[in-house]
């Protein structure tokens, strides 16, 4: 080895260790930027020790890619916060696209001479690659409503993708036993690509954290396998922390909603037509803007509790200047947020934060629960199924189980709701029937902004 | 699940066969690695609150982008078979991780200056 190997080898221990320092600034709001800074350099670094690499012999590929990638990268990086899930999926399937890409080249340049175990990694980093790739993809477009968000089935679905399932794990099996052989190789990639639109394209909307969590995961790993491949440590840290980032986001966005994993990808949830939920029945009782603004400017605490409506009217600087006025007249405002309020984890958080909520009024929905009993007005907004009691009370229901805000322990509850149709799920939401719960109809952002205006004519 | 019996020694077989290629060792130690970098993800992802869950999905992709590295050296080296195919593959490689790691630094850095504490202490009140 030359020195200057030693050189990169120890830039790369540095990036990894600035990654590190990187995601552990995360576990604050006040520590989390300069952790990103510190990662940012490390990436930094590589990329330029990297590039003093004796392979590295001729540069106008790189500059090529690198000027096209920061031409799409920054960009994208100026998109509304609305736009965050489909932004993020994107993002997984550029990651994922890198790393198989890495994977064919690999295979490419060295055939069957990489030895059994690189062989291995990289068939393993090809395959979790593409269907990552095209999973990804469909993803963004369901997120951006190109396509739509409801579950596309067809009968026998389940059994097509164990049949392609089976021929993935098939082709890559005899390519390890032939790798001479690079049909076999590309029939896998082609399975793969398969596979992935075939597996995200069954799943509804309101699932979309899940999937958003276990792209990512996957992403990661692929990455991690390049890693293996290159004998490259900090591509396997790196790798290995997205990873299970992805991999632990997953199961707590699975837990947030009582599901399991193969439920979500398996299950066709929201195509599901609720059969029966008789339990909720009654009338909805409408009110009007200026009864609720009285309600809200004499009450003590007023707890908002967000849902994807926020997101979709773009409402989320309206609830911000409510809460700012109803504040300044002494009533104390909090925000209830569940996990899987939005369409990717932490994604109401985001848009209050943009619309100045500091962070210290967002609550979890463990924090926030205690408190209902005592709260004099809850203003659900465009959010559904995570406070709907059913998933509590009645166990036959399609969410039994699912942890929810409790806002029908609140003593009243205005529900802002575009109409009086059913939510996404098609669930029945006995909350909106309650004596107590008063239904605001329509676009949640003019309603906030009238809401605004009567209680400053107060 | 007899093709799952077969499948352990043939892998082995693979592993053995590979020794002559790649010093075991190197092997091994990446294992290591990849063990305790999936410990410590764990520790340093469980304390990450749900508050910032979606800065933190950013944050990784970008730093997953890594595979950048990977896709320079594809891109920069010469190759003796397929050159012109493999530095076109390393292109494109490229020009993906640098969309992952550009726009996901910037995004994320763009999130995180949202999120304040309390608000700017409005003019003429005292903290």
């Amino acid at each position: 080895m030359s020195y200057l190997t030693y050189v990169i080898e120890a830039i790369y221990l540095t990036a990894s260790i600035l990654f590190i320092l990187g995601l552990k600034g995360l576990s604050h709001p006040d520590t989390a930027r300069r952790g990103m800074i510190l990662a940012a350099l490390g990436m930094a670094a590589a990329v330029i020790g990297t590039l003093f690499n004796p392979q590295v012999v001729s540069y106008q590929w790189i500059l090529i890619g690198l000027v096209a990638g920061s031409a799409i990268g920054v960009p994208m990086a100026r998109v509304a916060m609305t736009a965050m899930p489909q932004r993020t999926a994107l993002s997984h399937a550029f990651g994922a696209l890198a790393a198989s890409l890495v994977g064919v080249a690999e295979y490419v340049i060295h055939g069957s001479h990489l030895g059994g175990f690189k062989m291995g990694a990289l068939g393993f980093e090809v395959m979790l690659g593409s269907l990552t790739t095209t999973g990804s993809i469909i993803a963004a477009l369901k997120l951006q409503e190109w396509m739509r968000g409801t579950p596309i089935q067809f009968k026998g679905q389940n059994f097509v993708n164990l049949l392609l399932a089976l021929s993935i794990v098939g082709f890559f099996i005899a390519w390890l036993i032939k790798p001479e052989m690079p049909l076999l190789f590309f029939a896998m990639v082609g399975c793969g690509l398969v596979f992935g639109v075939l597996l995200v394209i069954p799943i509804g909307a309101a699932d979309m954290p899940v999937v958003m969590s276990l792209l990512n995961s996957y992403a990661g790993l692929a990455s991690a396998a390049t890693g293996f491949v290159l004998s490259n440590n900090v591509l396997i840290i790196a790798g290995t922390l997205d990873g299970f980032s992805g991999f632990i986001l997953s199961i707590l966005m699975c837990r947030a909603m009582n599901r399991s994993i193969t439920n979500v990808l398996f299950g066709g949830f929201g195509a599901v037509v609720a059969q029966d939920t008789t339990a909720a029945g009654g009338v909805m009782r409408e009110v009007s803007a200026d009864d609720v603004a009285v309600q809200l400017a004499y009450a003590n605490r007023v707890v908002f509790i967000p849902g994807y409506g926020l997101a979709t009217a773009q409402a989320q600087h309206a609830v911000r200047e409510l809460g700012d006025i109803l504040e300044e007249r002494g009533v104390a405002v909090k925000y209830a947020i569940h996990p899987v309020a939005g369409r990717m984890p932490g994604h109401m958080n985001v848009l209050l934060a943009e619309a100045n909520v500091p962070y210290s009024s967002l609550y979890e929905m463990e924090q926030i629960n205690p408190e209902m009993p005592s709260t004099d007005v809850v203003v659900v907004i465009g959010a559904n199924d995570v406070v709907n009691p059913d998933a509590r009370d009645n166990p036959k229901s399609l969410i039994a189980g699912m942890p929810i805000i409790e806002a029908d322990r609140a003593r009243s509850v205005v529900v802002l709701k575009r109409g009086k149709g059913k939510g996404f799920s098609g669930l029945e939401n006995p909350l909106f029937f309650k004596a107590v719960t008063g239904m605001l109809y329509g676009d949640a952002k003019s309603s906030l902004t009238s809401l605004v205006q009567a209680v400053q004519k107060l | 699940m007899n093709a799952f019996h077969s499948f352990f020694p043939m892998a082995i077989a693979l592993l053995q066969e590979e020794s002559t290629h790649v010093n075991p060792l190197v092997l091994i130690a990446s294992l290591y690695v990849f063990a305790l970098a999936a410990f410590l993800g764990y520790q340093l992802i469980s304390r990450v609150p749900p508050l910032l869950h979606t800065p933190l999905m950013s944050a990784t992709n970008a730093i997953s982008g890594i595979s950048l590295i990977g896709s320079l050296v594809i891109a920069g080296a010469h190759h003796e078979n397929h050159a012109l195919l493999a530095s076109i593959l390393g292109c494109v490689a490229v020009t993906s991780a640098t969309i992952n790691v550009t726009g996901g630094f910037l995004i994320t850095d763009r999130m995180l200056k949202m999120f304040r504490k309390k608000e700017v202490i409005k003019p003429g009140e005292q903290k």
